[in-house]
């Protein structure tokens, strides 16, 4: 799995769910902070990550995703232990 | 062996009328969120509410009821000695006996009615649609008032930012009657016990005997574990529904899902991929999510402004504690 496919998956997600520009995904980029994304807007994206990925995101997960990079690299971590 | 009549094929329950009855006291979310530590600007944006209603003095949860149902009856042009039945919807009714449904019978003058009450949460109008609908076409009832009351702010924290910003108090009623042709289409329900504990009065009025000081069992939520399920699966729910009804979000007038927060209508918008014509129900940015009252006040809302007429085809999606959910397609009174 690359990290470049996974990350640019992911902000497609953002762009569906938050209509966060892609340019603006970065890695080091918070979602409360920089992207003015919501803990219930996470919810919906972890939601769409959860379908894209066939991965699980539970709940709890959640609130350590701070960054873009954090849940990319959760969701690499997930695919790689499957 | 008994003996039972064949249903009529012909016979079908149509919503004749709708009365609705909102508190007088409005209340902005300038007054709640003091005591949140939190903005109204937040309110708004996590939940799209700005104000809601709550219930005062001659407000008890009968007395919004029996207003609501004098007006569908008289909307209706039916008398309420005509009535065979009551059903009553609400999590609010704080008496075991009797029941909001023989409380309300009493109070409109139904005297032939039988009278019981539904107890299926923010899902509640839809259960009770659909049972009024099945007790008319089997021939069970001829004339059914349907009422849906709630008043949330008897089991609210004021200080839990879960509940206290978001729930609301109000009635609705609905005369429903025999149609020669079809009108309300077949309710799709269920219930997901896996997430049982989301919404609940976490302790039994027990407590108030058993433990002195254990203070009043107030209505608990889970935000997030709602929200998220509401996303994952109320969309395929309201699909089903329509598939069920032989309709295409194309035949809709109007979507009304329960108003518990806007950002989920929106969501659910969005996966139904509704067709700009649909008229989309908001009633929680002024009404707040009053539970089982929420589909036909909301109903109401859209009647009462024109952007939706009587004899529109409605999607109605309600879903509650339980979590339990119930949807159909009907023609709007």
């Amino acid at each position: 799995m690359f990290t470049k496919d996974i990350h640019a998956d992911f902000a497609d997600i953002l762009y569906e769910v938050a209509g966060v520009d892609p340019a603006d995904a970065a890695p080091e980029k918070s979602f409360t902070e920089d992207l003015g994304v919501d803990s219930l807007s996470m919810v919906e994206i972890a939601l769409a990550a959860e379908e894209r990925f066939g991965v699980k995101i539970p709940d709890g997960e959640l609130t350590g995703l701070r960054t873009v990079g954090n849940a990319v690299d959760y969701i690499e971590k997930v695919l790689a232990a499957a | 062996m008994v003996r039972v009549p064949v249903p009529d094929p012909h016979r079908h329950g149509r919503m004749l009328a709708l009365g609705a009855y909102r508190p007088v006291r409005v209340v902005g979310n300038d007054e709640i969120v003091p005591a949140l530590g939190v903005s109204d600007e937040w309110v708004r944006t996590r939940t799209g509410i700005g104000s809601r209603r709550f219930a005062g003095p001659g407000e008890s949860l009968a007395d919004m009821s029996a207003a609501a149902a004098d007006k569908a009856l008289a909307e209706a042009g039916v008398a309420p000695d005509e009535l065979s039945m009551v059903l009553a919807a609400s999590m609010t009714h704080l008496y075991q006996a009797p029941s909001l449904a023989a409380e309300v019978a009493h109070r409109v003058g139904a005297r032939r009615a039988g009278a019981a009450d539904i107890s299926a949460a923010c899902a509640g109008f839809c259960y009770s649609l659909g049972v009024a609908n099945d007790l008319i076409r089997t021939g069970s009832a001829e004339r059914v008032l349907v009422v849906a009351a709630e008043r949330m702010s008897d089991l609210l924290d004021m200080a839990d930012r879960s509940t206290a910003l978001v729930f609301g108090d109000g009635a609705a009623a609905v005369v429903l009657g025999p149609s020669s042709t079809p009108s309300i289409g077949p309710v799709v329900w269920g219930s997901d016990a896996d997430h049982v504990r989301a919404i609940e009065q976490p302790r039994s009025w027990r407590c108030l005997l058993d433990e002195p000081g254990a203070g009043w069992p107030f209505l608990r939520m889970s935000g997030s574990e709602v929200y998220r399920w509401v996303i994952s699966e109320v969309a395929p729910i309201a699909q089903r529904a329509l598939d069920a009804a032989g309709v295409t979000v194309a035949d809709l007038g109007a979507f009304i899902p329960h108003q518990a927060n806007l950002r989920l209508v929106e969501s659910l918008v969005k996966a139904l991929e509704l067709p700009e014509s649909v008229a989309v129900a908001r009633d929680v940015i002024t009404n707040g999510n009053t539970s089982a009252a929420s589909i036909p006040l909301a109903m109401e809302e859209l009647l009462r402004n024109g952007q939706a007429r009587s004899g529109d085809l409605a999607l109605l999606v309600g879903f509650g504690s339980g979590l339990v959910y119930a949807a159909q397609v009907a023609e709007l009174p």
